[in-house]
């Protein structure tokens, strides 16, 4: 599947992070992102560390080997804060990272925990000066009466230093959590979404944003939904979309009017009555939205299924794929264990053919949307030998299992994979289980 | 910081910080031919911390390390390292690139000005905007200094690997450099530039074109006209029609310069239809900047085109459904009816301009509101006497009773333009009432922004109506609960004083204000002091003398420490406007017993008072610093002073300046002084 001669396998390539089973929570991976070429793939922490990973130049001794992604830098880009006006602790755990469209030798990427989105800079440097006039090589003074004459220092090579520093910080327009990032196509601009507003910045300026939509009612009592996620289109600088925690997603254009409270697209299914239960709600709130890479479709996860919608559509999804229908009758106890509120993300592959989300049991699921085919994977050590091809998983759902099934009473529910990421060209996918992250790749025959 | 990361800073800079006084010196006393006595300068240099400040002022001082190298190594070895420091925080590149648009005598003069484009070229590519600005702003003021046959073998090449160049902070760059080099150089290369800039016209990144947009209009005044109609004009098209609407909003910008190039006659055909949709754009930030851009739009296409299209558009932009829009527009307002042709501006005014501005005086949009506000008094004078009492009078009225205090205080600042025309008896009756609702509105900022007005109602109105209906208020403003409102409530009053005189000030205003010593509340007992600070100048020795000065006094047994402290800071600045005689049977001995006060404070304050040192030293080294800089070297009158005034206080900059006035000889003297100064400084820094 994934490939056009519809038979892709999958296979292991590495796996990053700590082997023992005791799990650190500040280890927990919270966001992972490829950068606009995918060459470098970060990965952001509950600690509120980001690791930048880079794809190693392509050995052409073994083409069998694609080249591996190596750690290229590791910064702590958030640290837990108090607000003490609110008497509210900050976590630093880090929600998204997003990567700007390259624009010189150096990359650039936001970062945000709940409250704080931050502007980094990773850049490598190769050369260092010497020639200090006032102090030795080794940093010692030296005699300012031996100093005769004045030196110009030289920069001479040394080994490759990555340097992330911090650019930006665009702190204080948040009142709630902030879920969602988006760098706009105009390349000047983002937005960020929080629980009941979203607001635009420009990525130079920090003491102002503008917000441009805001659903607080003016009594908190009559409240019913709340701002999900929120992406930019890919093509269209003045068109995003925000989803809500009751399943719709709105699309604005920012060209109507400066305050986008009134939607211009309004994407609902309506609901199927036989399925109505208590859980209803919960499960149709939207998890995850994200645009294809062509700008036409965009894709919604919500806690069972994944849609796509046409952008021209606006009444029922084209397209529809159960991640775990099994899980239906299981809602019960997933809401007692506060499983239900998961939040799956989800993902297009290169040219928006498959799409990629997680499930639990350390499965993840794909959906060729040509071929209508679907399939189930597992990332686990137990898989994890060089070049091994990962085993179709199938869950049984009731009834009689039959060999290699899983039964969904089996099903490891503390295992979920939320944060997942396809290469922008490639067939490279990075799946983050709870504190490790795993990169697959399709097999070259 | 690191040493690795800041390399201007840690070598070569932080020396510099110290080498750059020691230049100072070295070239003031020039070819000292001592060495070891230049070295002596570094004495201090070991004890100051490194940091982005230092680096920053290095940086900024960069000129003196050119100096002290040399043009030949300034050539060779300065200008290499820069080019491949880019590596600094922004402000530091940001100096860099300010400095080397000044550096042409440096490395040579004209001749070698060419050596400046590498580093220059690098510092165009950083992703900072602000610091790819200035080396923009720089290269095109050396680019001046370049010969024609440099300018073509040196900087246009430049430019054209900044246009090609794989990132488009570099790109960018590239637009605003061809506007400087095309009209001095040959014909073929010229065409070059022009398909060059047509090239970043269409770039793939909107970041580009924007860049291309914004300078559109400028590098359309320096192309032959033919190839404005020919090239300028379609991509000038073009970019008004991009698919993203923040480019098309730059060539809004553009439409003014190219109307005003275009002959009259092509501009129906070649910008018209242009402008015309740009002001029916789907896009509101497209309209909010046709609607920002009215008035040089008005006047770039002329009279007759204003009449026919402009007019329609304007008043569409007045109605336009987004309030960002119709504030913009509502700004304008004034202007565009200003410059309306004179012969139809009344009736222009009054059947399409005023039902629309009538429109927006109940506009839902506090914003328009307050922009109207801001202009529509203006109109009083364009539509003469009667024309204002019939239709602008009730629409001034209206707003002075909007619910939006900004739109109130619009009127109110505005008031002048209205009294020239009408007189202000006519909206006295609805201006007291705004004045006093504002005057006591809940929010201080709001108080505080009327209060600011008050002297210009006061001239307006007229001592009077003053008199009568705001004197009160403005006593009110001086026990406000909020200090930033008594402070300006005094400084009101002091302005009140030059408007109306010192007779008024001792009638009206001198005896409510000494009264309030008495209050039992102290924050208003020291609001009688900062207003005697404020008003002792304006109601001259006399006042000051009889009325003021005892009370002040008196208050020096005030039982708040605040207050006695506030009594010496008082006495010290009304004394210039005392008589002698005062001061040292009356004053002297109240300061004499404050400064032997139990409260370290007072004491503090009245020994400032009575040395009235601190003044004295901060002229004394204004006069040291300017004297080291335009009076050749003095050392007698100024070893005297500088003795005199202790060199304890003398800042290490200071020092400096004073060897550079001093000379050699005296200079043991100051270094003597300098050891001794080791421990404060230290903990200066």
């Amino acid at each position: 599947m994934a490939g056009p001669g519809g038979d892709m396998q999958w296979c292991f390539s590495q796996v990053k992070g700590a082997i023992d089973d005791d799990v650190a929570e500040a280890d927990i991976i919270s966001t992972v992102e490829f950068n606009h070429t995918g060459e470098l793939l970060a990965t952001g922490d509950k600690g509120g560390r980001v690791v930048i990973f880079q794809q190693e130049i392509e050995n052409k001794s073994q083409p069998q080997f694609r080249s591996e992604y190596n750690v290229y830098s590791t910064f702590q880009s958030h640290e837990p804060e108090f607000d003490y006006l609110k008497s509210l602790e900050i976590e630093e755990k880090i929600n998204k990272i997003r990567w700007l469209p390259q624009k010189n030798a150096a990359q650039f990427l936001l970062s945000t925990n709940d409250k704080t989105i931050k502007l980094w800079k990773i850049s490598e440097r190769d050369k260092r000066p010497e020639g200090y006039n006032l102090k030795e090589e080794d940093g010692r003074y030296k005699d300012p009466n031996t100093i005769m004459s004045l030196r110009v220092p030289v920069l001479i090579p040394m080994d490759l230093m990555v340097e992330a520093s911090p650019r930006r910080v665009f702190a204080n327009a948040h009142t709630y959590h902030i879920n969602s990032i988006s760098v706009n196509s105009d390349n000047e601009t983002y937005l960020s979404a929080d629980d009941l507003r979203i607001n635009l910045w420009h990525l130079e300026i920090t003491d102002r944003s503008f917000n441009i939509v805001d659903i607080k009612p003016a009594n908190m009592e009559e409240l019913t939904e709340v701002i999900t996620a929120a992406e930019f289109h890919p093509h269209q600088c003045n068109t995003f979309v925000y989803s809500s925690s009751k399943g719709t997603i709105r699309l604005c254009d920012m060209r109507a009017s400066a305050l986008c409270d009134k939607h211009s697209k309004l994407f609902e299914e309506p609901e199927d009555p036989s399925n109505r239960s208590f859980f209803s709600e919960i499960i149709s709130s939207i998890s995850d939205v994200k645009f294809s890479h062509n700008g036409r479709y965009m894709m919604t996860r919500d806690y069972l299924s994944v849609k796509i919608w046409d952008l021209n559509m606006e009444n029922r999804p084209v397209e529809t794929y159960q991640v775990h229908e099994y899980l239906r009758s299981k809602l019960c106890s997933l809401y007692e264990n506060d499983c239900i509120f998961d939040k799956f993300e989800c993902c297009w592959n290169g040219n928006d053919s498959v799409v990629m989300t997680g499930s639990y049991n350390n499965f993840f699921r794909m959906f060729d949307r040509g071929q209508r085919r679907d399939v189930t994977l597992e990332a686990s050590r137990e898989n994890s030998k060089p070049m091994q091809v990962l085993k179709p998983r199938k869950v049984c759902a009731g009834g009689k299992r039959k060999k290699d099934e899983i039964s969904v009473d089996s099903l490891d529910f503390n295992k979920k994979i939320l944060h997942t990421a396809w290469h922008p060209q490639d067939n490279i996918i990075a799946v983050a289980t709870t504190n490790n992250l795993y990169i697959f790749q399709d097999k070259v025959n | 910081m690191t040493d690795y990361c800041c390399p201007i800073c840690s070598l070569l800079m932080n020396f510099t910080c110290y080498k750059s006084k020691l230049m100072k010196f070295t070239c003031y006393k020039s070819k000292l031919g001592n060495d070891s006595f230049l070295t002596s300068t570094f004495l201090t240099a070991e004890t100051l911390p490194e940091g982005e400040i230092l680096r920053l002022n290095s940086i900024k001082k960069l000129s003196t390390i050119a100096l002290a190298l040399g043009v030949e190594r300034t050539r060779t070895e300065l200008l290499p390292f820069l080019t491949d420091t880019i590596y600094d925080e922004d402000e530091v590149l940001l100096a860099l690139a300010e400095q080397l648009g000044n550096f042409t005598m440096l490395v040579g003069g004209p001749e070698y000005v060419h050596c400046l484009l590498p580093p220059l070229e690098s510092l165009a590519t950083v992703e900072e905007t602000v610091v790819r600005d200035k080396a923009v702003e720089s290269l095109r003021k050396i680019s001046q200094e370049h010969s024609p046959v440099d300018l073509e073998v040196h900087f246009e090449p430049l430019v054209k690997r900044l246009a090609s160049g794989d990132w488009f902070t570099s790109r960018t760059s590239a637009c605003g450099l061809f506007s400087v080099c095309y009209p001095r150089v040959s014909s073929t290369v010229k065409a070059e530039i022009r398909q060059h800039f047509r090239t970043l016209c269409s770039d793939d990144t909107p970041m580009v074109r924007r860049a291309a947009a914004s300078k559109l209009g400028e590098f359309a005044k320096v192309l032959e006209l033919d190839y404005v109609k020919s090239d300028i004009i379609s991509l000038f098209t073009a970019l008004a029609s991009d698919e993203q609407d923040s480019v098309r909003l730059l060539a809004v910008e553009a439409c003014v310069s190219i109307a005003t190039l275009l002959p009259q006659e092509d501009l129906e055909t070649l910008v018209m239809p242009t402008l015309r949709q740009a002001a029916e754009d789907k896009s509101w930030r497209v309209r909010y900047m046709v609607a920002d851009k009215f008035s040089e739009l008005q006047k770039a296409v002329g009279p007759e085109i204003t009449k026919n299209d402009l007019v329609p558009a304007f008043q569409n932009l007045l109605k336009d459904c987004e309030a960002e829009v119709r504030a913009a527009a509502a700004n304008k307002v004034k202007e565009f009816c200003e410059n309306l042709p004179e012969d139809s501006r009344e009736q222009i005014i009054m059947t399409h301009i005023l039902p629309c501005v009538k429109e927006l005086v109940s506009d839902t949009n506090q914003h328009v509101k307050s922009a109207l506000a801001s202009v529509i008094m203006g109109l009083s004078t364009i539509l003469g006497k009667d024309n204002t009492i019939e239709h602008l009078l009730p629409l001034f009225l209206a707003q002075l009773k909007d619910e939006c205090p900004e739109v109130r205080l619009n009127i109110i600042s505005n008031l002048d333009c209205v009294n020239e025309v009408i007189g202000i008896r006519q909206l006295s009756q609805s201006l007291l009432p705004a004045i006093v609702e504002l005057a006591e509105d809940a929010k201080w900022r709001v108080r505080l922004a009327i209060i600011e007005y008050m002297p210009l109602l006061a001239g307006q109105l007229g001592v009077e109506f003053f008199d009568e209906k705001l004197n009160t208020l403005c006593m009110a403003w001086l026990i406000d609960h909020v200090y930033a409102i008594r402070e300006a409530a005094t400084c009101n009053l002091m302005k009140l004083v030059e408007k109306f005189g010192a007779e008024w000030a001792q009638n009206t205003i001198v005896p409510k204000v000494l009264g309030m010593a008495n209050d039992p509340n102290y924050l208003h007992r020291m609001t009688t002091l900062f207003c005697i600070n404020a008003l002792s100048e304006a109601c001259g020795q006399d006042i000051t003398t009889k009325q003021m000065l005892p009370v002040v006094l008196k208050m020096s047994n005030d039982q708040v420490a605040n207050v006695r402290f506030n009594v010496a800071k008082s006495l010290q600045k009304i004394g210039p406007v005392l008589d002698s005689n005062a001061l040292q049977s009356e004053v002297k001995p109240v300061l004499e017993k404050l400064a032997t006060d139990t409260d370290m404070d007072v004491k503090y304050f009245a020994q400032e008072a009575i040395s009235g040192t601190a003044a004295a030293k901060q002229i004394i080294f204004g006069i040291l610093h300017l004297t080291a800089l335009i009076l050749p070297p003095n050392p007698e009158w100024t070893t005297t002073h500088l003795y005199s005034l202790g060199m304890f206080q003398v800042e290490l900059v200071l020092v400096d300046q004073y060897k550079a006035v001093l000379g050699v000889h005296s200079l043991h003297h100051l270094t003597v002084q300098e050891g001794a100064l080791q421990p404060r400084q230290a903990q200066a820094v």
